[in-house]
């Protein structure tokens, strides 16, 4: 079982559940922060999250580069659409 | 003799496409499509922010932060599973699937929990634009965990087994791969319906 845990993937999910729990507590925070500011980080946040998910735990690092250029391509287009709709409408 | 096997070595997995690409033309349709829902529910915010935030208070954060971790462990246990199959440890293999079985139960029994909550304060679709789109999305997912829960059970029984065929080894690392993307999409909706505001 420790053998199967010396992978990236294993440290890669250290980084998605902290940084889960930074956007829990940036999300969960009351008075007169930004929250433009913080909501922007959040989903910042989570197409890095996303973009780790793919190139990690789907293997996608490791795939043919049409396939990974188009997932690295969704995240990059969706995280922007979403920020400049959040921002910008 | 040495035993026949089509288990493909790490210098031959390393240049090929995960699963097929049946699964592959299927997880990203898939993923447009939200991407689409997840565009819809910003400009449907912009329109009655006031709204959509008043709203969004009453959704108890802790219950999609639990279930996001949850689905973080089983994605974990998943990539370790395929791990297990490429060292010919079925026995792990099977146990780890199990493991993420569980954690997607969980997640659905969370669920049951956060969804009385919004009833029970009548909070339901009809209640305002925030709480239709709430429970489509959040609903969409589900139906989609409810699919990866039986995709696992497949996984399971093909971990019992001691040789796969090429395409047993595609479906069971294309199923790996849907339930990867159950998490992916969770990894953005709970943000984006539970936090930005």
């Amino acid at each position: 079982m420790t053998a199967l845990l010396r992978t990236p993937a294993t440290a890669v999910w250290v980084v998605l559940i902290t940084a889960t729990g930074v956007s829990w507590t940036l999300g969960i925070q009351h008075g007169t922060h930004d929250h433009k500011l913080a909501s922007v980080i959040i989903l910042l946040i989570a197409f890095i999250k996303v973009r780790l998910v793919g190139m990690y735990f789907m293997e996608l690092r490791e795939a043919p580069n049409v396939l990974r250029g188009l997932f690295e391509a969704y995240c990059l287009i969706v995280c922007t659409l979403l920020v400049t709709v959040f921002l910008w409408l | 003799m040495q035993p026949t096997t089509t288990r493909p070595s790490p210098a031959v997995a390393a240049k090929k496409i995960p699963g097929e690409e049946g699964v592959w033309i299927f997880i990203l349709g898939d993923v447009c499509v939200f991407a689409v829902f997840f565009t819809y529910y910003l400009v449907q915010r912009s329109k009655h922010v006031d709204l959509f935030d008043l709203s969004q208070s009453a959704l108890n954060k802790n219950f999609g932060a639990v279930n996001t971790v949850l689905l973080l462990i089983s994605s974990l246990l998943v990539v370790l599973a395929v791990r297990a199959m490429r060292g010919a440890e079925q026995t792990v293999a099977q146990r780890l699937i199990v493991g993420a079985f569980l954690c997607g139960v969980a997640f659905i029994i969370v669920k049951v929990f956060e969804y009385s909550e919004r009833i029970a304060a009548q909070q339901i679709p009809t209640t305002n634009g925030f709480f239709l789109l709430y429970f489509v999305l959040t609903g969409l997912h589900l139906f989609h965990l409810i699919i990866g829960l039986g995709v696992l059970t497949a996984l399971f029984f093909l971990a019992r087994k001691a040789d796969l065929s090429e395409h047993q080894w595609a479906f069971f690392e294309g199923g790996a791969c849907f339930w990867h993307m159950v998490d992916l999409l969770w990894l953005v909706l709970f943000p984006l319906i539970f936090l930005v505001r």
